[in-house]
């Protein structure tokens, strides 16, 4: 491979994408007895993951180089890397092993950093939450257990040599951010619009590589938890108040309620 | 008593008010020390002193403001290692997330993000996170310590009690080897003459507006009322409006007086973010959308015809 050496001169990257495997976020999702997610139902590839598949898929076009993705989850999730595959990555890593489920956002921290570490990434880009969780904690621990710095909330992202610059979103506008690969970044769901792939994608990704391994593969342990599940009840739910179709006294009744709440 | 830190958030020399929410259930769980880093530390200490703390570790180094995440995340496990707290609150905020999310993989320790609530039990802390969007409500036990909880803003009101927190100089040279994702420029885009999250009256909007070039007649709206406009995810991904106009799981989290959702579905995703509204209306073509179940009043017709004629209705009603 001439990847490593052609690297040094800062024209090749090779990048991982994390990527999940998620409830169809347009079926309704249904708990297990041990407040897990049922996954026997429809799972698609996380749209925000295919995002950061893009972006790896952009870069690598500019730069040269190589896009992995790396995954967590039950060996089904390999058609999640599938997908990504056929949009265009070039290899999987598929992290499986019956004692990761129900695995936290530390313990699936630990297990991606053990499975990415070997690969050495310019970049690891990450979605900022998952569809289903939406905690948002792995990327930040991961770049921790990396020893990467990360650069967060990327909605634009440039790299120039060793150099990475992001846009990232903040509540009233964007920070323009800096740092030198190796680097982690969490891409929104607005950075790029994900390719579909095509008919030629699809058959590539059939021979594509997709590695498994399993938590001794990765000399990691489960160990204990850092929080548990209690319970799990409906939220309390705001009761309908009167639905009126608009027959022209649609304004006066709004501003009845604007009254009433004091507003106008 | 619980030792109980809150992390109380700093940026652009400014206290966040998240940090002042967080006070109000923190000193209710135990013995309060906050820690501010940054830009104006030592002056938010006695603000956080009003609210309860007893002690205030400061550090006004510049890296905590230029750099994201491991400065601060440098201090925490330094005082950490120092304090042995029994709890640590985060606000539910992309800077606060950075850091929890670095500190907790430091310590080796779990954590608990987009808790509603926090509680103590049985020597313990227990969370209450909403799930798939808040339909569900999960009690997550802390079984480390330090438990770690990051609480969704607005879910506490802020409140003083009185009080002087001690000041402390938290001394830490920050490495090299934190100074990496530097911000080198802050760009504001959102113009906004009220602020989205301290809005009385927000007025959202979703794909029903049919193009960002109906966004205006909301403006119009919100600027009778003296509102703010906010936006569902569908059309800040779709580019119609920027992303500080969100509402929602992944955007702002909103409690007005009064919140109208305008051709906005109602989807669990932008619902968590504004069901704690005290008055919600909601005006969608389709009556059976999902948020004229949760609104108290539900109009069913053209939004675009109703947002002028209520606009030119409010306008009329203040002369």
């Amino acid at each position: 491979m001439t990847l490593s050496r052609r690297r040094d001169n800062g024209c090749l990257v090779k990048i991982v994408v994390t990527v999940k495997q998620v409830p169809d976020p347009n079926s309704a999702t249904i708990l297990e007895s041990d407040y897990t997610i049922a996954r026997d139902r429809e799972v698609v590839l996380d749209p925000g993951d295919e995002c950061g598949i893009e972006e790896g898929l952009q870069l690598k076009e500019a730069h040269g180089g190589e896009v992995i993705l790396v995954s967590m989850g039950p060996e089904r999730a390999k058609d999640a890397i599938r997908k990504g595959l056929s949009m265009g990555a070039d290899r999987g890593v598929l992290i499986t092993d019956v004692q990761l489920a129900g695995a936290d956002a530390l313990l699936t921290a630990r297990a991606l950093a053990a499975a990415i570490k070997p690969e050495q990434p310019d970049l690891v880009i990450c979605g900022t939450e998952s569809y289903d969780g939406s905690t948002g904690m792995v990327p930040p621990m991961l770049a921790e257990l990396l020893g990467l710095p990360q650069l967060t909330i990327a909605k634009k992202v440039e790299v120039d040599g060793s150099n990475i610059k992001v846009h990232r979103q903040t509540a009233d506008g964007y920070q323009v951010v800096e740092a030198s690969t190796p680097a982690l970044i969490t891409v929104t769901a607005g950075i790029a619009e994900p390719r579909y792939a095509s008919l030629k994608g699809i058959m590539a990704a059939r021979s594509k590589e997709i590695k498994q391994l399993g938590l001794a593969d990765l000399g990691v342990e489960r160990g204990e938890p850092g929080e548990t599940i209690e319970g799990v009840a409906d939220a309390e739910a705001r009761k309908a108040g009167a639905i009126i179709q608009d027959d022209g006294t649609a304004v006066d009744r709004i501003l009845q309620v604007l009254t009433q709440a004091k507003v106008v | 008593m619980a030792k109980v830190w809150v992390y109380a958030e700093m940026s652009g020399g400014r206290l966040q008010s998240t940090a002042l929410e967080l006070m109000a259930r923190a000193r209710e769980l135990g013995e309060v020390d906050a820690i501010a880093l940054g830009a104006g530390a030592r002056a938010a200490a006695a603000t956080l002193g009003k609210h309860g703390a007893k002690a205030v570790h400061v550090n006004e180094d510049t890296a905590f403001d230029d750099f994201i995440a491991e400065p601060a995340a440098d201090a925490l496990a330094a005082l950490h290692d120092q304090q042995q707290p029994d709890l640590i609150l985060f606000a539910f905020t992309p800077d606060s997330r950075d850091v929890a999310g670095r500190l907790a993989a430091r310590l080796g320790k779990g954590l608990i993000s987009n808790a509603g609530d926090v509680h103590a039990k049985d020597g313990s802390f227990v969370a209450t996170v909403p799930y798939f969007g808040g339909a569900k409500v999960a009690s997550m036990h802390a079984d480390g310590k330090p438990a770690i909880v990051l609480v969704r803003p607005k879910s506490f009101e802020a409140s003083e009690t009185g009080g002087t927190a001690e000041v402390k100089d938290l001394a830490l040279t920050i490495g090299d080897g934190s100074k990496r994702a530097k911000i080198v420029e802050r760009v504001a885009e959102a113009s906004e003459k009220v602020k989205l999250e301290d809005a009385k009256v927000v007025i959202s909007g979703g794909r029903g507006m049919g193009g960002p070039d109906n966004f205006p007649l909301l403006e119009a709206l919100a600027t009778a009322l003296g509102g703010a406009v906010g936006a569902s995810r569908a059309v800040v991904d779709a580019g119609w409006v920027p992303y500080s106009m969100q509402v929602g799981q992944t955007g702002k989290s909103v409690r007005p007086g009064v919140y109208i959702a305008v051709g906005i579905s109602g989807a669990m995703q932008h619902t968590v973010g504004m069901k704690a509204s005290k008055v919600i209306i909601a005006i969608n073509k389709d009556a059976e959308a999902p948020i004229m179940k949760m609104a108290d009043l539900g109009v069913v017709g053209d939004a675009l015809k109703i947002v002028p004629a209520l606009t030119a209705a409010v306008q009329a009603k203040k002369m």
